[in-house]
């Protein structure tokens, strides 16, 4: 394992970072995704050896790290305000990390003339950091993050400072870097979808715990835990109660699932893009909805529609859909879900809710 | 249009109140000062100059200052890096109470030290009793001039590392730099200027120090004599000559170390721009 972390634990005031393990494999690109105050730049900065944990071990490349000093860890850690070295030029600052090592100057030149080709910044080397653009700066800090070849790269939010074009290219680059360079690389991140565009493995934080790790995919379709469900995406949450009672095109259950335990303390999650418009009933389950908003968003279409008991729901369709249906405010309209989650609330372990058999996935 | 002309009045009225103050204020009583030290030409100027007792006062004035720049210089960037980056109980004291210097009299200072340094005083009593003498001597001539110099450097440099942060001492750890060239190949060059500007002002602040002088020094001609109070002394005395000269030179010292001061940061400021 290039980066493994175990029981990490770090408490600063009322935020903290509880018991956290995982382990990076060789060469991926793995997110630490979470809202702020979840400890993911902490757990991040623990890793890179700029702050001390309560505690817990940190091992890099099969190596115990936990002790080890910041500038003998060999990790390559990018800031999301780039951190240049402002009184230096852009090849002074890539050449940092080689004189360190005290390399010999023909081997330096060498090594940053081949980083700034990589970061596409070859022209740029007598500039200083003033005179470059946000994502320009930003990839003269990768270069310099990468020179000294770390076993490791770690990466704070590196896009957050940027505006989001710059952002989107920036991203898509990054992920093309790593497939070129296989630098095993952990970056952190609040932005879902940036985690969802990047990495091979995501790893969810929530008040400093680990909410769950797995694939992109994965994690989608398999989320383990109500705050999963709703950070990775828009999602409707519906009482189950309420659902369970509501009208159907046929006269049975809405969800043709069993909840052993469930009662009233189980609650229904549904993507907006989950669900289907239907003018007439078709025999597949469904419930009656009154259309109350339409709003045009290019390609997507989204229907805010409210349920005969009242609860709302929200829908997103394509353009040719909503068109095909000749969707209008005020409609009345049946809506299939196609794929949704059931979490039930149990009072006891922990008062959290836990997923419960008959997920339903048509 | 009748509005326009006015406030073109304005303006450059304005600027010919601020431009007249200043000239009136600075500009003419230097000129004045230069005039009336050259007014029997070059060469008496020079030899009022070159008067042993000018010469010793000059000496004396310049070794107080190298001491007192290096040390303050020293001990102005710890406090500094202190004030920014620590944190502990009486942080706000201390920061307020840097500043003491600037509002407390020289001659209150110099009073103060006497207090503690004196023959008869705190410390100065043991001190003499050893045979150290510091106060009427070289070593509290030292401590006055540093006490009345003490926040130039804090002062200019806090600022500068406070906007600087921690991060790239950061990156710099992770890139395998130990503390000890982190600071000198990062912080310390990205401080340079605020420190440069903090040291500048000590010099010249030094170099002019008086009232603290008069009460430590004791000013016995030839062995506590500096250049200002030597300046004092020939003003009462009968050859103001030898104090239109000393004070030339010493007003001439300053400015170029400003003006040279402000030329270097031009230069380098255009290089980088930050």
């Amino acid at each position: 394992m290039a980066i493994a972390v175990r029981n990490l634990t770090k408490r600063l005031g009322n935020f903290a970072v509880e018991d956290v393990s995982f382990e990076v494999p060789e060469g991926q690109l793995v997110a630490l995704l979470g809202p702020s105050g979840s400890g993911k730049s902490t757990i991040l900065r623990i890793i890179a050896g700029l702050e001390k944990a309560d505690s817990g071990e940190v091992e890099l490349t099969g190596e115990d790290a936990t002790y080890m000093p910041v500038q003998r860890r060999g990790v390559g850690f990018v800031f999301q305000h780039y951190a240049l070295f402002r009184h230096m030029t852009i090849r002074q600052n890539v050449a940092f990390g080689l004189e360190v090592q005290r390399l010999p100057k023909a081997e330096i030149k060498r090594r940053v003339d081949e980083l700034l080709n990589l970061v596409q910044l070859s022209g740029y080397s007598e500039r200083y950091p003033s005179q470059l653009s946000g994502g320009q700066r930003q990839r003269v800090a990768l270069a310099r993050a990468l020179a000294p070849r770390p076993k490791v790269l770690l990466l704070d939010e590196p896009f957050g400072a940027l505006d989001s074009r710059v952002r989107d290219e920036l991203r898509s680059w990054l992920r093309k870097l790593h497939d070129e360079v296989h630098v095993t690389s952990l970056f952190v991140t609040h932005d879902q979808q940036e985690a969802f565009e990047v990495s091979d493995q995501i790893v969810v934080l929530n008040r400093g715990k680990i909410e769950q790790m797995g694939p992109p995919q994965e994690l989608y379709e398999r989320p383990a835990s109500p705050f999963v469900t709703e950070f990775l995406g828009a999602v409707n949450v519906l009482p189950l109660d309420s659902i369970l009672s509501m009208d159907t095109m046929q006269d049975e259950a809405p969800l043709p699932v069993d909840f052993p335990t469930a009662g009233g303390r189980a609650r229904v999650y549904v993507r907006p893009h989950d669900m289907e418009l239907t003018r007439q009933s078709d025999g597949r389950t469904g419930w009656f909805a009154h259309v109350r908003r339409l709003t045009h968003l290019g390609g997507t279409v989204r229907v805010e529609l409210k349920l005969l008991d009242g609860t709302d729901l929200l829908v997103q369709l394509t353009r040719e859909r909503s068109r095909e249906l000749e969707l209008a405010e005020g409609d009345d309209i049946y809506v299939v879900p196609r794929n949704w989650k059931v979490f039930e609330e149990r009072p006891r372990p922990e008062d959290r809710m836990q997923p419960i058999e008959g997920d339903y996935v048509i | 249009m009748g509005n326009d002309r006015a406030s073109a009045w304005g303006r450059r009225l304005l600027v010919g109140l601020v431009v007249g103050w200043f000239a009136a204020l600075i500009l003419v009583p230097t000129l004045a000062l230069a005039r009336t030290a050259l007014a029997g030409g070059f060469r008496p100027f020079w030899d009022a100059l070159m008067s042993a007792d000018a010469r010793r006062a000059f000496g004396l004035t310049l070794s107080i200052t190298a001491v007192a720049t290096v040390v303050n210089t020293l001990f102005g960037l710890a406090f500094a890096l202190v004030l920014v980056r620590q944190k502990f109980w009486g942080r706000a004291i201390a920061d307020g109470l840097v500043d003491l210097p600037f509002a407390v009299s020289p001659i209150i200072a110099g009073l103060m030290l006497v207090i503690v340094y004196g023959p008869n005083g705190w410390l100065g009593r043991h001190l003499e009793a050893a045979g150290f003498k510091v106060v009427y001597s070289w070593p509290g001539m030292v401590l006055a001039t540093m006490f009345v110099t003490i926040p130039f450097v804090v002062r200019e440099v806090v600022p500068v590392l406070r906007e600087f942060g921690i991060d790239q001492e950061e990156v710099a750890r992770t890139l395998g730099a130990g503390r000890w060239r982190t600071f000198w190949r990062v912080t310390l060059p990205s401080i340079r200027w605020g420190l440069a500007y903090g040291v500048t002002l000590t010099v010249a602040r030094s170099l002019g120090e008086f009232g603290a002088l008069l009460v430590v020094s004791g000013n016995i001609l030839g062995r506590t004599q500096t250049a200002t109070l030597y300046i004092h002394d020939t003003i009462e005395g009968f050859h103001p000559e030898g104090a239109y000269a000393a004070s030339v030179a010493l007003a001439g010292i300053s400015f170029v170390l400003l003006i040279g001061m402000e030329l270097v940061r031009k230069r380098v400021e255009a290089h980088e721009k930050h």
